[in-house]
């Protein structure tokens, strides 16, 4: 697990607004509970407060389930010549956070992971972590492409779950500094709108108005 | 519950004004100003954009990444509160449906809206005359027009001349410039004859003359989020903290929910009875003048539950209108990715936090014979937008077709190294419009007091009867037609959106729009009207409404701007008027 990375990875990024926090905020106070994790309270309603400490403090995967996501999570994005993978991003901590916040998220995937697990008992006589990379690739291939015409019988619910999970996968990736960085998404600062630059707006056909 | 009383201030202030957001911040604002004494009672708790704005925080400052788990519009929305309050239940006629947005803080829902500014026209006040439908305003355009023309001095708003009669000009600052997406959905409406218009938002692309509490707008595009520079309107930034700061003869209370108006043996307003969430003791205030703003629903839920010897079925309820003619915009939306946007180059198009470009409303109805009254403007959205909760999602019904560069097409869906790639991909490619259409006012929509509901302090509640006509659901599609018919011309794929008549061509619930109005409406007959043309109460002079109660009929034009200039219009009776008030 990459808990502990992740949440070191969180307190790296917040550093770098710290600085406009404090000149601007100061009545903000931002409590540290469990490894780290800063629970915003300025602009929020004591009940949200509230809600965010309590599911930090639950655990809704068990040990195996969270090396199980980690595994698919890699899978789903790997590290590249431009970025890390979804573990380096800390995406199975958002994952675990956000089933836990969004309860319809949990029976889906728990349920998803065991179906995995049984389908490669099946197969493999292993469960899916313990398989071989060969073997995991094998069985991904089954449940990775939605179009109807893609899905061999009885793969459905894996399609289903596949889906949900690339998802996740996806959304935790490209909203963690890392995945930021890779989309080149360069806004969320001060700065001056003054138009489409000049060489794309005419590489697109149009003139300056 | 053993101490239970109720505190009475021996205060008695010239003016007590129900709620905080544009409507009450307004008229608050020129009342303090004009050296009344003003006591300003909000039902939620003190909120200033300065200290307690999410502005500039990035996803993964958050564990959910911005999801809106316990905010409708995400977690770093500005809004407190949403379509659903715990312990303050709304309820409904029937199967009829009407969603309800309430937002209790200072300033209200002007914390995250969109800031698009939109003056009512001529036409949009006198309807009736027009089409024979609905009703008309007892004042026109011209009787409007000084006061938007104040607000836009006031709180400043940019946008264009562009010379429509219907589509009022204002004072405005300049308009901020298209980004790429907006410069293809410009070039494909054309194609299709519908006209798109600079955007008029009320935010501060250039300093506001002769203010310095508040800095030009830096382009962060998060207005939604509440503005630490005061960059935008919120009425909590540019009305209520302002006259808070420069008002001696200004207080405010926050968490105080009011319960009913206080009457004296003629009927007239003595001040207001409530409940302070902070202590739960309830408390009454003495005023000259009551003045309820503390949005639409919530000033009829007020006025319907001040019942008394006087006023039996509530106060300045004689017509029995109190809560009827509610009526809120229509809304239909479509979406999808443009090929041409994929594979963008990167660059910083923020921009502003509300809209850059818009469509007014451009057809004459009679002219081309359509199926339905008066019409809709459209909103457009897209571009390079910060990621949040949600990025991603549905990657595997749009990827399969899509070639590569080497012209290839796969599987949909899948995983790996060309899968991370098609998100970098389709990053930036994603556009889409909404429509914002007139929804007409009818007596048989509306909200009232349901007998058998209270909240958890005890105040019955409100019940809901709406239902759409064929008006509101032919706009509708008209909409989703214009819309195809748009994003087609530019070569976009739409995603998502698409509707026929089983779902009311994606007409949104009643209310989804937020800007329900009508419920106080005012006109020259108090048997067709609860208020005069000064928002002043017929049976009970020394009450007033200045939130959208007032709106006769909504034009297709987000009601705000509309909200503070009858608002300002309002105040400044009063304050004409003060001695009619021995104030």
């Amino acid at each position: 697990m990459n808990r502990r990375k992740y949440l070191q990875f969180i307190g790296v990024g917040s550093i770098s607004t710290a600085a406009f926090w404090q000149s601007c905020s100061p009545d903000v106070q931002e409590e540290t509970v469990e490894e780290g994790f800063e629970v915003i309270e300025a602009g929020r309603e004591p009940f949200e407060i509230e809600r965010d400490r309590e599911l930090l403090a639950e655990t809704f995967f068990d040990e195996h389930e969270m090396a199980t996501i980690a595994i698919l999570a890699d899978i789903i994005i790997p590290a590249d010549e431009t970025s890390g993978s979804a573990t380096d991003a800390g995406v199975p901590a958002f994952i675990e956070f956000i089933v836990k916040d969004m309860e319809g998220h949990q029976t889906p995937m728990r349920g998803g992971l065991r179906w995995l697990d049984v389908q490669c008992m099946k197969r493999f006589e292993k469960p899916f972590k313990d398989c071989s990379p060969a073997q995991r690739i094998e069985m991904v291939e089954d449940i990775a492409y939605p179009s109807p015409e893609d899905i061999k019988p009885g793969m459905e619910p894996g399609v289903a779950f596949f889906n949900r999970i690339r998802n996740l996968t996806a959304t935790g990736f490209f909203t963690s500094e890392m995945g930021v960085k890779d989309l080149g998404y360069i806004g969320n600062q001060p700065n001056k709108w003054n138009g489409v630059p000049k060489d794309i707006l005419e590489k697109h056909g149009f003139k300056d108005s | 519950m053993g101490n239970f009383q109720i505190k009475k201030s021996p205060t008695v202030y010239d003016a007590v004004v129900v709620g905080s957001g544009a409507g009450g911040g307004m008229a608050g604002y020129v009342l303090a100003n004009a050296g009344l004494k003003v006591l300003m009672l909000e039902a939620g708790p003190y909120w200033d954009p300065k200290t307690h704005s999410h502005q500039l925080r990035w996803p993964w400052e958050s564990p959910r990444r911005g999801a809106g788990s316990t905010r409708p519009f995400g977690e770093f929305d500005a809004a407190y509160g949403g379509w659903d309050i715990e312990g303050q239940p709304y309820t409904h006629e029937g199967d009829t449906e009407f969603d309800w947005f309430r937002s209790q803080m200072l300033g209200g829902r002007t914390n995250h809206w969109g800031r698009i500014s939109l003056r009512f026209g001529p036409r949009d006040f006198k309807g009736k005359s027009y089409d024979g439908i609905g009703e008309d305003w007892p004042i026109s355009y011209e009787d409007v027009a000084p006061y938007y023309d104040k607000v836009d001095r006031l709180l400043g708003i940019y946008g264009s001349k562009e010379g429509w009669e219907n589509e009022p000009d204002g004072i405005f600052l300049p308009p901020p410039k298209m980004r790429l997406h907006e410069h293809y959905i410009k070039k494909a409406a054309a194609k299709v004859k519908v006209p798109v218009f600079p955007g008029r938002g009320a935010v501060l692309t250039e300093k506001l003359p002769g203010n310095d509490d508040r800095q030009a707008c830096f382009n962060c595009n998060q207005c939604a989020r509440g503005c630490r520079v005061y960059g935008d309107f919120s009425s909590s930034s540019c009305l209520v903290i302002p006259a808070k700061k420069y008002n001696e003869n200004f207080e405010l209370i926050c968490n105080a929910m009011v319960r009913e108006v206080l009457t004296d043996s003629e009927g007239l307003a003595t001040g207001v009875s409530y409940i302070n969430k902070e202590d739960m003791q309830e408390y009454q205030v003495k005023a000259k003048v009551v003045v309820l703003a503390a949005s639409a629903c919530s000033t009829a839920r007020i006025m319907l539950n001040s019942r008394s010897a006087q006023h039996e079925n509530g106060i300045g309820n004689g017509s029995g209108l109190v809560g009827k003619y509610l009526h809120d915009s229509t809304g239909a939306s479509l979406g999808g990715y443009l090929p041409e946007l994929m594979d963008r180059k990167r660059f910083n198009e923020d921009g502003v936090g509300s809209v850059h470009i818009y469509s007014p409303w451009w057809i004459d109805n009679k002219k081309e014979g359509l199926d339905f009254p008066r019409g809709y403007h459209i909103e457009y959205w897209g571009g390079m937008q910060m990621p949040s909760y949600g990025f991603g999602f549905g990657i595997a019904n749009i990827n399969g077709p899509v070639p590569d560069g080497s012209g290839n097409t796969k599987a949909a869906g899948g995983y790996g190294p060309s899968l991370k790639n098609d998100y970098r991909r389709f990053f930036g490619s994603f556009l889409g419009m909404a429509g914002r259409g007139t929804g007409i006012a009818r007596e048989s929509n509306f909200c009232e007091i349901d007998p058998n509901v209270v909240d958890k302090f005890g105040i019955p509640v409100l019940r809901f009867n709406y239902k759409w006509s064929d008006h509101e659901i032919l706009q509708a599609k008209h909409m989703q037609e214009t819309f195809q018919e748009i994003m087609h011309q530019m070569g976009a794929e739409i995603t998502w959106g698409i509707h026929d008549e089983t779902t009311n061509w994606g007409l949104e619930t009643p209310g989804r729009i937020i800007h329900e109005v009508g419920t106080t409406r005012m006109g020259d007959d108090p048997k067709k009207s609860v208020l005069n043309k000064w928002c002043q109460s017929h049976e009970v002079q020394n009450l007033f409404v200045a939130d959208g109660g007032p709106i006769v009929q909504q034009g297709d034009k987000n009601c705000t701007w509309t909200i503070l200039a009858l608002a300002m219009r309002t105040a400044e009776y009063i304050v004409e008027k003060k001695k009619l008030f021995e104030i």
